[in-house]
């Protein structure tokens, strides 16, 4: 697992509570549909990923971040 | 038409002297006091460095800790006494009759720490680190909308706000809506955490807060000569009340019957009482009016009694006004001497304790009155509770803005 891959699975189990293993976390598990997010803790997860890697994540390009992969690869092509 | 008589089926509490009703009714009864320095924040600049903070509190003992970081910890206690007031009414929320139980759970200042700590956030950091959940986890009709949201219950949702008096006017509202018929349960009553920098700065301005840093306990010493104003304390008190037909179908444990409430406005100060406690004494009429008690039937008053000069002069002559020459034939104590001052979860607290001085033929002492101010004459029960005949009590709450409220309860056998 990348750096990247590892720290933004990180985010997510603490975000969202969740109960798993950070190497547990399918690549392909959707924030909403699979991890019990609504649309409140998908906002949050998004400000802990900018905060982490030290960007900014325009409103447009959050919306399309659903599942944990499109969140690794916005990370890795953006920040 | 006869009014519809309303019970207490249930209690919960989360307060500086225990988070469960039997700790706290324990401490209560032995006049312990729950006031020690303050460990929240670094009181180094601060006038008032004391307070009446929960100690030993888990949330997660009582919801998930993913939903407990959506919340300010004033919902938090509100969940933990809601909990347990619940689980102790034995009430069981169905299909059937989730429309006819609401909740009435107020606060006076709500989510202050979240209102701090995003105002610091965002000088810091700016607007878009500010938290999605910031609103809904400060504003101080969560309590009622997450206790609605755990247990199902589709009634009447509302949070009074009225300082002080916000625990004793939501179960008052509370009563009234089962009186009503609005719904036949309701889940009712107060929390707050206000122990933070700048409600306790902010208090210590308006020159309200006890100073006696160096002797915590002693600190809130209501009607004693040298009481120099309440100490804060944080938590919530939450009840069931339901119609006593209600509770007589399904069985319930009755604790005791709500019978009364009452209200009035000062329309004199912006915290300072009404000359003579004008405006106290009218609200205690309107509840001993409303209960259908006679004055004399009474056997203890509850105060408000924070522990401030005026306040507590006050409230003692309004006794007075209320009561007549009874006022001298029935005790009157301050829970507060022990809990500090929980402004509004202190009606709530007080309105369980009252309810256990019924249950238990128990009257909770004022501690630290070793010096009686003698403006103020009356039966305090000084520093040791008494066992005594308790049928009828009533329980004061008196708000900045000068909004009072009162409730009566009575055990069943005293009709």
């Amino acid at each position: 697992m990348s750096d990247v891959e590892n720290k933004v699975k990180e985010i997510v189990v603490e975000q969202l509570d969740l109960d798993v293993e950070v190497s547990e976390l399918s690549n392909s598990s959707s924030f909403v549909d699979d991890l019990g997010a609504d649309s409140l803790d998908t906002v949050e997860l998004v400000m802990a990923l900018e905060e982490e890697f030290e960007c900014e994540i325009p409103e447009e390009d959050a919306e399309k971040i659903t599942t944990v992969q499109q969140a690794i690869d916005y990370v890795t092509e953006n920040a | 038409m006869t009014k519809r008589r309303v019970v207490v089926t249930g209690m919960g509490i989360v307060s500086p002297v225990g988070n469960s009703l039997k700790q706290a009714w324990h401490n209560i009864s032995n006049g312990v006091s729950g006031i020690a320095p303050i460990t929240h924040f670094d009181t180094t600049d601060f006038a008032a460095k004391i307070a009446g903070e929960i100690k030993d509190f888990d949330v997660t003992e009582y919801i998930s800790a993913k939903d407990a970081k959506k919340m300010d910890p004033f919902i938090h206690y509100a969940m933990a006494a809601g909990h347990d007031a619940m689980v102790d009414s034995g009430l069981e929320v169905t299909e059937a009759n989730a429309e006819r139980i609401g909740v009435y759970v107020g606060a006076g200042i709500g989510g202050i720490l979240g209102i701090q700590n995003t105002t610091e956030t965002w000088l810091e950091k700016g607007p878009r680190r500010i938290s999605p959940f910031f609103i809904p986890s400060t504003i101080i009709n969560m309590a009622s909308g997450h206790l609605s949201i755990k247990y199902g219950l589709k009634g009447p949702n509302l949070a009074m706000v009225s300082a002080c008096s916000s625990a004793t006017h939501s179960i008052g509202m509370a009563y009234r809506s089962i009186v009503y018929g609005d719904a036949d349960v309701m889940i009712c009553g107060g929390a707050e955490y206000a122990s933070t920098p700048i409600a306790i700065g902010g208090f210590s301005q308006s020159k309200a807060l006890s100073t006696r840093n160096d002797d915590p306990t002693a600190a809130s010493r209501p009607w004693d000569l040298e009481r120099d104003g309440f100490v804060l304390g944080d938590g919530a008190g939450v009840m069931v009340i339901e119609a006593y037909e209600h509770a007589k179908q399904r069985g319930a444990h009755i604790y005791a019957e709500l019978s009364g409430f009452g209200m009035s406005s000062d329309a004199h100060h912006m915290t300072a009482p009404s000359p003579g406690g004008e405006g106290a004494a009218r609200c205690m009429v309107n509840a001993i009016n409303d209960s259908g008690f006679n004055a004399d039937q009474f056997n203890y008053v509850n105060a408000h009694g924070t522990s401030t000069p005026q306040g507590d002069k006050g409230e003692s002559d309004a006794i007075k006004v209320a009561f007549g020459d009874h006022a001298h034939d029935m005790a009157v104590s301050s829970t507060k001497s022990m809990t500090g001052h929980l402004l509004g979860a202190a009606g709530g607290i007080e309105a369980v304790f009252s309810v256990m001085a019924i249950k238990d033929q128990i009257l909770p002492p004022t501690i630290n009155l070793t010096n009686p101010d003698p403006e103020c004459d009356l039966d305090y029960v000084p520093n040791t509770a008494r066992d005594a005949p308790v049928g009828v009590v009533i329980t004061n709450s008196f708000g900045f803005g000068g909004t009072n409220g009162s409730l009566v309860f009575n055990a069943l056998s005293a009709r």
